[in-house]
Order: structure tokens, then sequence, then C-alpha cells
């Protein structure tokens, strides 16, 4: 900024100082031109007056020198007189003009304020110059005229003297001669001899008194000549003066006006100097000032930074804590309410749950007693109908038990394709078998030519068993005869144990085995499809107890 | 299985009655052919038909314990490959 503002100072005092250099230099060409014009006139006038002055010298010389008929004398005179008229115009004119060249002339002294502005300096020199010029010119031609002047003077005394003598003469004439004209031009007609005479002698005796003025003249020769040399010498020695002290004043002048112009000169080198300096100076200032701002920039800047962040953070960390505060309030309400609605949605979930327990837990155990019913359509003869489509609901109504489907699964295929047996037929079946099975009871393995056939038939037409037997609780080694297990079969059969007579059954062996065969399977295949069967109803029995609501 | 039994013994016996008969006839045809009408080839004839259809019978009852085994050759390769496999 500095920088800015030195420059807009200087270029304010720039524009202060153009301002004033206009102002003086038209003032000062005003003046100078004033004063060149009245210089002009003045020298034009001087020289004209010095021109009338010559003129009328050399008039006057010719009038008092040339011997011409009168009429060219008054001529003559009146042409000296129109000179000698012009002479004086001019003269004063001449004067005035010097005169208000004088006044318009602006002192040096005038100047003195202006030469505080640089730049008006070489202006208000040249005007000087140009001033001292003309003064000297001026100087000069009114030393000419004046010298002219001097000239003329001595030719006007001279022509004073002369008109004085001619005057005395005249009046000399006329004293003696009184009735003459005063006009002594027209003198040669109208004189007498008389008046001749006495001019004459008159003329006689003016000429001897001017011879012997001329003598006495002569002898006071040398001391009027001393006198006007002395005279001349007092002159010249004023004219000397004046010359030299106008020299001396255009010399002072001069060296005045060089001095000006040397100290101008001087000056602006200096203030060129010193402006650079200066500059040079402000420049520097300004660094300084450009890094001491940067400086302090920098601190504040971190200052206010630090404080803006301090001040950020604690506002950062309030709000945080306001936000973190709600948002806890919130999640609290929120997992109030969620836990509630989850409650709600919990048990109505329970609710429907059991309902649809219940509904297949029904479902299951009238699919389960419609199995079992089918199982009674077993005939005496034949099997019962095929379980499938029993199954098949059963395996519908269990989907998503996995106990109830495993079981329904675990039913026999040929149950479910072909039926299965009755105990009833069953136990006919076996009665039915009983004889053939005695009747093989000696073939096995290894004993199996038709010869041991004959003989166990033999065996069986002979050994007499009883129809039924209670089976013991334990079964030993002896038991395990086929006879006795037949009985104790039947027994059970009869009784109903399907289960115990398949075991026991079961235990026969070689051909009587394979006699059997069909029948245990048979046996089992019923055995197998009631135990599932009653499994899942005892299942289904369980679990609509458990699913049944109280109401 | 007990129906089996029944037909088995039907089988059985039409057979057995089937080859005596034809044994008898053959016998008679070569007794008569060949041996001069003795009566040995007749008897020899049936004794060999009944014969023939007793064993049948009795093959024809034995049938499910009838175990056929074969010794099955198996090269060493083949050998160390069971062994290996058999390797737990």
């Amino acid at each position: 900024r500095p920088a800015e503002e030195v420059s807009a100072r200087l270029a304010q005092q720039d524009q202060d100082e153009q301002n004033v250099l206009a102002a003086v230099s038209s003032r000062l060409e005003e003046s100078l031109a004033c004063s060149a014009r009245a210089a002009l006139q003045a020298i034009g006038a001087q020289e004209a007056a010095l021109q009338a002055i010559n003129q009328h010298a050399q008039k006057l010389k010719e009038a008092m020198e040339a011997e011409s008929p009168p009429e060219e004398k008054s001529v003559q005179w009146k042409d000296l007189e129109a000179a000698l008229m012009d002479r004086t115009s001019a003269v004063t004119d001449a004067t005035a003009a010097l005169q208000k060249a004088k006044q318009v002339t602006p002192h040096p002294e005038n100047m003195r304020p202006y030469l505080k502005v640089a730049s008006v300096r070489p202006l208000v020199l040249a005007a000087e110059e140009n001033l001292h010029k003309m003064v000297v010119d001026l100087d000069r031609v009114v030393a000419q005229v004046q010298s002219a002047e001097v000239e003329s003077k001595i030719v006007s005394q001279y022509s004073d003297l002369v008109q004085e003598a001619k005057q005395q003469f005249q009046k000399e004439v006329s004293s003696l001669t009184p009735e003459i004209q005063a006009n002594w031009k027209g003198l040669t007609g109208k004189l007498s001899a008389d008046d001749l005479n006495a001019l004459i002698a008159h003329a006689h005796r003016r000429i001897d008194q001017l011879n012997r003025e001329l003598a006495e003249q002569r002898v006071r020769e040398q001391v009027h000549i001393e006198a006007a040399l002395q005279q001349q010498k007092l002159e010249d020695q004023r004219a000397l003066e004046r010359a030299v002290s106008s020299s001396l004043q255009h010399v002072k002048e001069e060296a005045r006006l060089e001095q000006e112009r040397k100290m101008n000169e001087v000056r602006e080198v200096m203030e060129a100097e010193m402006r650079t300096q200066l500059r040079r100076q402000a420049a520097a200032h300004t660094d300084h000032v450009r890094d001491v701002l940067k400086v302090q920039e920098q601190e504040l800047r971190a200052e206010a930074e630090q404080i803006l962040s301090s001040k950020l953070l604690e506002q950062d960390t309030l709000h945080r804590q306001l936000t973190q505060e709600q948002l806890d309030s919130f999640t609290l309400d929120m997992n109030a309410a969620y836990a509630r609605l989850k409650g709600v949605e919990e048990a109505i979930d329970s609710h429907l749950v059991a309902e649809d327990e219940a509904r297949r837990a029904h479902q299951l155990w009238l699919s389960v007693e419609a199995l079992n019913h089918t199982l009674k359509t077993a005939g005496t003869e034949e099997p019962s109908v095929p379980l499938d489509s029993a199954a098949q609901m059963v395996r519908d109504s269990c989907r998503q038990d996995d106990f109830a489907s495993a079981l329904a699964e675990a039913l026999p295929a040929e149950s479910l394709s072909r039926g299965v047996y009755g105990e009833a037929s069953l136990r006919a079946r076996f009665n039915s078998l009983r004889s053939l099975v005695l009747r093989v009871a000696l073939i096995d393995e290894t004993h199996n030519s038709l010869y041991q056939y004959f003989l166990s038939y033999l065996q069986a037409a002979l050994l007499f068993e009883d129809q039924q037997a209670a089976p013991p609780t334990q079964l030993s080694s002896e038991d395990l005869d086929t006879f006795k297990l037949l009985s104790y079969a039947s027994y059970c059969l009869e009784h109903g144990d399907l289960e115990l007579a398949a075991k026991l059954v079961n235990q026969l062996k070689g051909e009587s085995r394979r006699v059997v065969e069909d029948w245990l399977t048979e046996a089992r295949l019923t055995l197998e499809t009631r135990q599932v069967v009653s499994l899942l109803s005892a299942y289904a029995n369980a679990v609509g107890l458990g699913t049944t609501q109280a109401p | 299985m007990a129906d089996e039994y029944g037909r088995k013994w039907d089988r059985c016996l039409a057979d057995t009655a089937v080859k005596t008969v034809t044994g008898l006839g053959v016998g008679v045809v070569f007794s008569v052919l060949f041996f001069k009408r003795r009566t040995w080839p007749v008897s020899f004839g049936s004794g060999l038909g009944l014969g023939m259809g007793y064993s049948n019978c009795q093959h024809d009852f034995r049938l499910p314990y009838l175990i056929h085994g074969r010794t099955v050759k198996v090269s060493s390769q083949r050998e160390k490959l069971l062994l290996n496999s058999v390797q737990f």
C-alpha cells in the first residue's frame, strides 16, 4: 500500500506541478509576450527615434551647411521642423514605449515564488534569459539613441549657435537698419546704398570682432580643448560608468542566470537521484511491510483457525452428545415398542401355530383312524384293501411331522400295494399249515432225501402233541422242537398273540421253516403294519391330547 | 408255500409214474428185441424209471438246499487287488 500511496502522492504531486507549470507557463508566456511586444515596440520606437534623430541631425546639418536659395531654405527649414517634430514625437514615443516596456517587464524578484517548483525553473530561466536579452537589446538601442541624441545635441547646439549668431546678426542688422524687414532672405532687392554701407560696415566690424574672437579662440583653444576634453572625459566617464554599470548588470544577470541554470540542473539531477532513492526505499519498505504482513497474516490465521477448530470441536461434541442422547432414547423407545410388537406377534403366531398344530393333529388322528379302519377290512381269506390311499392321506396330513412321516414311510410296500391279512385269516392259514409242517418236521438241509420224507411222515402220523400248549416264559433248547413250537404257536394264535406266534414260528428250521416262510412273511407284514399303525395312532392321540385346548 | 409242497408231490409222483412206465416199456421193448423176452430188462427198465423218478423227486425236494459251488481261479494280480481292497 505505501507504494501505492507514494505513487499516488507522486502522481498527485506531478499533477500539481503540471497544473502550476501550466499556469505559470501560461502566465509567463503572457507576460513574456507582453514584454516582448512592449520591448519590440520600444525597440522599434527607439529605432524610429534613432532614425528620426539621425534624419533630423542630417537635415539640420544640411540646413546649416547647404547654401541654397531661400525658398529651398524655407522648405528645408519646414522639413527640418517636420523632422524635429518627428524626432520629438518619436523620442516621446520611444521613451513612452521604454517606460511601458520597463513597466511590463517582470522583475526577476517576481519569479522567486515560482522557482520552488522545479519544472518551472527552466521556463522561468528561459523567460529570464529572454527578458535579459530584451533588456540588453533595449539598453543597446537606448544607448544608440542616446549617442545619436548626443550627436544631434551637438548638431543642434551648433545649429542653435548658428541660429543665435544669425539672430544676433539679424538683431544687429535690424538695429542698424530698422526699416529692413526681419526676414533677411528678401534682403537683396530692397536695401539702399546706406543700408548696404552700414551693413558692410557692420559686416566688417563683425568680421573684425569675429577675427578677434577667433584669435581669442585660438588662444583659448587649448584651454577650450582641455575643457572640452575634460568635459568629454567626464561625459565619457559618465558614459563609461553607465555602460559599465549596464554591462555589469548584464553580466551579473547572466551570471545569475547561469547560476540558476546550473542550480536547476543540479537540482534536477538531485531530484532524479532522490526520487530513485526514494523509490528504492519505498520498494524496500513495501517489501518489508509485505513480509511483515504475511507473517502477521499467517499468525493471525493460525490463531483464528485454532480458535475456530476448538469452537467447532466443542460444537461438534455437543451436537454429537445431543444426537447420541436422542438416538439412545429413541432406540430405547423403539426397542420397547419392538419388543412389545414382537411379543404380540409371537403370541399371535403361537396361537396360530397351536391352532394349526391342533388342526393337523386332528387331521392326523383322523387319517390314522382311517388307516386303522382299513386294516379292519381284512376278510377271512382276502387281504385288506390296499393301504395306499389311507397311507397317502396319512402322509399328507403329517407333512410337517418328521416322526409321523417317518412312520408313514415305514409302512411296508406290500401292505400299501396289496393290503395285509387279518389275524383271523392268518390263524386259519396256520392251522391248515400246521399239519404240513408237522409232516416235514424231520427235513432240514442235510437230511432231505425222500426216505427222510417218508420217515418224517411217519413221525407226524405217530407223534401226538397237544394241539395247543402255553408257551413258557423262557424258551429252553428242548423247547425248540417243531411240534412243541407249533403247539405253542397255535396256543398264542388262539389267544390272539400273533407276535409271539410269529416269534415261535421263526424258530423253525429246515423244511418246516421253508413251508412256513410265506405265512411268516405275511405275519410279519401284518405285525409290522399293525405296529406302525398303532404307533401312528398313539402318536396322533398323544399329539391330539397335547394340542387340545381346554375350552 | 404249502401249495407248492402239494404241487411238488404231484409232480413228483407223476414224473415217477411216467418214468417207471416208460422204463417198463423200454424194458419190455428191449427184452423183446434184444434180450429174448427175459424179464430182467423189464424190471431193469422199470427200476431205472423208478429210480430216475425217485432221484428227480428227491432232487426237486432238495432244490432249496442245493449249493452249487465252483472254484474260481483268481490271477495273482487280482488276488493282490482283492487283498488290498480288503485291507482297511
